[in-house]
């Protein structure tokens, strides 16, 4: 079962797979940004105190709003991809042309939403 | 890069059901049930009158999670309708769903990673450690003064 690939990180980064690898990197690290902000949500509810209200400020700073709006809506978008071309698998074919409609949609609405958190962050 | 071969589908009966199979499925209709929850949680809160009384950040805030502590900040005057053992089912709904999908999507990124046979078991005890204990305290939270009233 134990799989050997000894693709050192190097050779991985410069691996070309264009806009197809973006999305999937993005979506991982999407996944990885929601799954730390729920853990340290519940934790924090949980918890109470001054370990809650540490975890809270944390998760409550604009940057750190920011990156997870970047995660919920990326991971939101790409995973309705994802899931319509699995489920449709003729569509693979029209793969990257897909990917070039999530972004379109992805850019302006993300745009929309960091310039509001900036602006009452750092506005007032 | 035009490639034009047709794409080869197994019927699934060659193909076998297997734990990771039923798990493939799992992350792409569980992504499916979430879309439909935040959805149906977003239009509950318009259809509760929360038009005037909430930004649209607010209303997102209710749709990812429908728990009333989400709508404490607006201007909703009554949380009544909002803290219905109703409104914590599809809480609870949403909540075990992302759970598993969630720890899911962990162990299959752990995988592309840890390839030894012992590291797999171990990510795999982890992950239910993980899912069981996040499942638990989620509940919890989402019912807990509806339950426990005094504590």
């Amino acid at each position: 079962m134990s799989l050997k690939r000894n693709v050192p990180l190097g050779t991985g980064l410069r691996y070309r797979g264009e806009v197809n690898q973006l999305a999937f990197v993005l979506h991982r690290i999407g996944g990885l940004g929601m799954a730390i902000f729920v853990t340290m949500h519940l934790l924090a509810s949980f918890i109470g105190g001054d370990i809650g209200s540490f975890l809270n400020n944390i998760y409550e700073n604009w940057a750190f709003q920011i990156f997870i709006f970047f995660c919920v809506l990326f991971h939101a978008i790409n995973g309705l991809r994802i899931t319509i071309i699995d489920l449709f698998p003729r569509l693979l074919e029209h793969q990257r042309e897909a990917i070039w409609i999530e972004w379109a949609v992805f850019i302006p609405v993300f745009g929309i939403a960091a310039f509001v958190i900036l602006t009452s962050a750092l506005g007032g | 890069m035009a490639t034009s071969t047709k794409p080869r589908v197994i019927p699934l009966k060659k193909r076998g059901l297997n734990f990771e199979m039923a798990m493939w499925i799992f992350t792409r209709l569980s992504a499916l049930a979430m879309y439909a929850l935040i959805l149906f949680a977003v239009i509950g809160a318009l259809v509760m009158g929360a038009r005037g009384e909430m930004s649209f950040a607010d209303i997102l805030r209710w749709g990812y999670m429908p728990n009333p502590n989400h709508v404490q900040s607006t201007n909703v005057p009554d949380l009544a309708p909002w803290s219905t053992p109703f409104w914590r089912l599809v809480g609870s709904a949403l909540l075990l769903v992302a759970v598993a999908h969630g720890v899911h999507g962990l162990v299959v990124i752990a995988d592309d990673y840890i390839t030894s046979e012992r590291g797999r078991k171990i990510v795999r005890l982890l992950s239910i450690i993980m899912m069981i204990s996040m499942s638990l305290i989620g509940l919890y939270l989402l019912w807990q003064d509806l339950l426990l009233p005094n504590g």
